[in-house]
């Protein structure tokens, strides 16, 4: 029964050394030409002779350690409240868990400068919470490093959430369901057999996560405002600089772009190698 | 279809990219109509077409009345704005944007352009602006004056040095020999007076004519070094222009009585002659 079936498949398969049909071969030409060449553009028109020194201003470094730094807290806070909501989304039996995911899941396809808006409008010295807190407090968020992180997770939390929900997902809940036979508490399974078991997926997570916060623009600027030192991050700064020094510009873009092609090393087992 | 034993991968990445730069082209050649340029019979030209208007974000609420005034004179010319901080313009028309008119909110702005080559003729100073102090509505941060600007207690706002507004305030600054002590630098006028509007910011300085269209939601309050920074708004027609006669029409329109009016009404200093 089965060998006619493979002989039609084997027939119907493309002629030519590639295996692609010309009819896919084409638009994927396209798309691939369209995705690599800016780039290949920055490669070509970058100021390599003067790469270092243009790299090396005391405003490249602030701005690079601030985006290092902010992002990386921006992670910091997303695991530890991010893989929690996972756990939620993922395993918990509460009423209207498809409208949570929803609603979280948001900030993933929102344009990042309304989420900007959206964060002024809740958290700013007019805002929904930040009124009150400023009054009480005389503490405000807009125009600090704190701004930046906040307008970061906002932004990038997401990505977490749903990587981490993904491998709850797909782990293997017998060993779990082992752990709490054996004795263990809720608490002492999530740490001791969950957490391990879905290591690879928080990680891949954090790592999307963490390139998505040091890419954060339209969120920050907006929120945040712009000022070197405090909230001015690399990705305000290639903007600035192409108004003023465009080789700058591009200099501190190929920084930005080898950071993403570091991330998508990290995350290769889990994207790359997919098949 | 294809010769036999020929690979095809070259073939067909050679084909796609062809085809990616035909719908590229079309789309560049599609993004305007066309404009059309006939001789009337009162000897006047009639117009037609798209105007598309780099102007200063200062100038963002009077343009768009004059555009609608512009249109409503002429049915078949469509105006089109892109409204950013003057050096975001100039870079981009310097970069090969395909603009008709460039307003302006600075000469040495307007100066990129014309040294870029992209100036058909000298360009004409129509409006003149200058700085005011902005708070918002009921004033929380007891300002005053420019000395206020210095306390770091104070969330303030400025222009970013490289537009044009920025380039004023540090000439202002100067003239009054303080160091401010801003929390934010945005990247133009209008982001800073949203940002006073929403009353994120104590102080700001943005133009006078600012002040004006953001109505009851701040409070401008004057002060002496303004008149040490005056900024002239040049206009100019662009030599690569899709379409010069619509474009030559807006411009004079600006500078027409009825184009004048609206622009003093906004605030704008009509410079003399």
């Amino acid at each position: 029964m089965n060998a006619p079936v493979s002989v039609r498949q084997s027939r119907s398969q493309p002629d030519g050394a590639t295996g692609v049909p010309a009819i896919l071969l084409i638009p994927a030409s396209i798309a691939v030409a369209f995705l690599v060449l800016p780039l290949a553009a920055l490669l070509v028109r970058a100021p390599w002779s003067t790469l270092g020194s243009l790299l090396s201003t005391p405003e490249v470094r602030d701005a690079l350690r601030l985006s290092v730094v902010s992002a990386s807290l921006a992670t910091l806070i997303s695991l530890v409240v991010g893989v929690p909501l996972a756990w939620v989304l993922a395993r918990s039996q509460i009423r209207g868990r498809g409208v949570l995911r929803a609603l979280v899941t948001v900030p993933l396809v929102l344009p990042p400068v309304v989420g900007g808006v959206a964060l002024l409008l809740a958290l700013g010295r007019r805002g929904v919470l930040g009124e009150p807190l400023y009054s009480a407090t005389g503490v405000s968020f807009p125009f600090t490093t704190t701004a930046v992180v906040l307008a970061q997770t906002f932004v990038a939390m997401p990505f977490l959430i749903i990587s981490v929900e993904g491998s709850l997902r797909a782990a293997d809940r017998r060993y779990e369901d082992a752990a709490a036979t054996l004795g263990a508490g809720r608490a002492m399974t999530f740490r001791r057999v969950t957490l391990p078991l879905i290591a690879p997926g928080v990680a891949a997570g954090a790592v999307l996560c963490w390139a998505r916060a040091l890419g954060e623009f339209g969120a920050t600027i907006t929120f945040a405002g712009n000022f070197p030192g405090t909230t001015r991050t690399m990705t305000l700064q290639v903007y600035l600089a192409l108004e003023t020094d465009p080789d700058a510009a591009i200099a501190l873009s190929l920084v930005l772009l080898a950071v993403s092609i570091l991330t998508l090393g990290l995350l290769r087992d889990r994207w790359l190698m997919r098949t | 279809m294809r010769p036999p034993g020929r690979p095809p991968a070259l073939q067909s990445v050679v084909l796609g990219l062809l085809g990616l730069f035909g719908v590229l082209g079309l789309l560049g050649c599609g993004a305007s109509d066309p404009p059309t340029t006939e001789a009337g019979t009162a000897g006047e030209e009639r117009i037609s077409g798209t105007v598309t208007v780099f102007a200063a974000a200062s100038l963002t609420d009077v343009f768009t009345v004059l555009g609608d005034r512009f249109e409503a004179e002429h049915q078949d010319v469509t105006v089109v704005f892109n409204f950013a901080a003057s050096s975001t313009l100039a870079q981009q028309i310097t970069q090969g944007a395909p603009v008709d008119v460039f307003a302006s909110a600075s000469a040495a702005t307007m100066q990129t352009v014309v040294d870029a080559g992209l100036i058909v003729a000298e360009p004409e100073v129509f409006v003149q602006n200058t700085l005011q102090i902005v708070v918002p509505a009921g004033n929380p941060g007891a300002v005053t004056g420019l000395e206020d600007f210095t306390n770091p207690d104070l969330i303030i706002a400025l222009c970013s040095a490289e537009v044009p507004c920025g380039a004023a305030a540090v000439r202002v600054f100067e003239a009054g020999g303080l160091t401010p002590q801003p929390d934010t630098l945005e990247q133009d006028v209008r982001a800073v007076l949203t940002k006073v509007e929403l009353g994120e910011v104590d102080a700001a300085l943005v133009y006078r004519t600012d002040v004006l269209a953001a109505g009851e939601a701040v409070e401008g309050i004057d002060f002496s070094q303004s008149s040490e920074a005056v900024n002239d708004y040049p206009i100019a027609l662009l030599a690569g222009s899709p379409n010069p006669g619509a474009a030559a029409a807006l411009v004079e329109f600006t500078a027409s009585p009825a184009g004048l009016d609206v622009l003093a009404a906004a605030g704008f200093q009509i410079p003399e002659g």
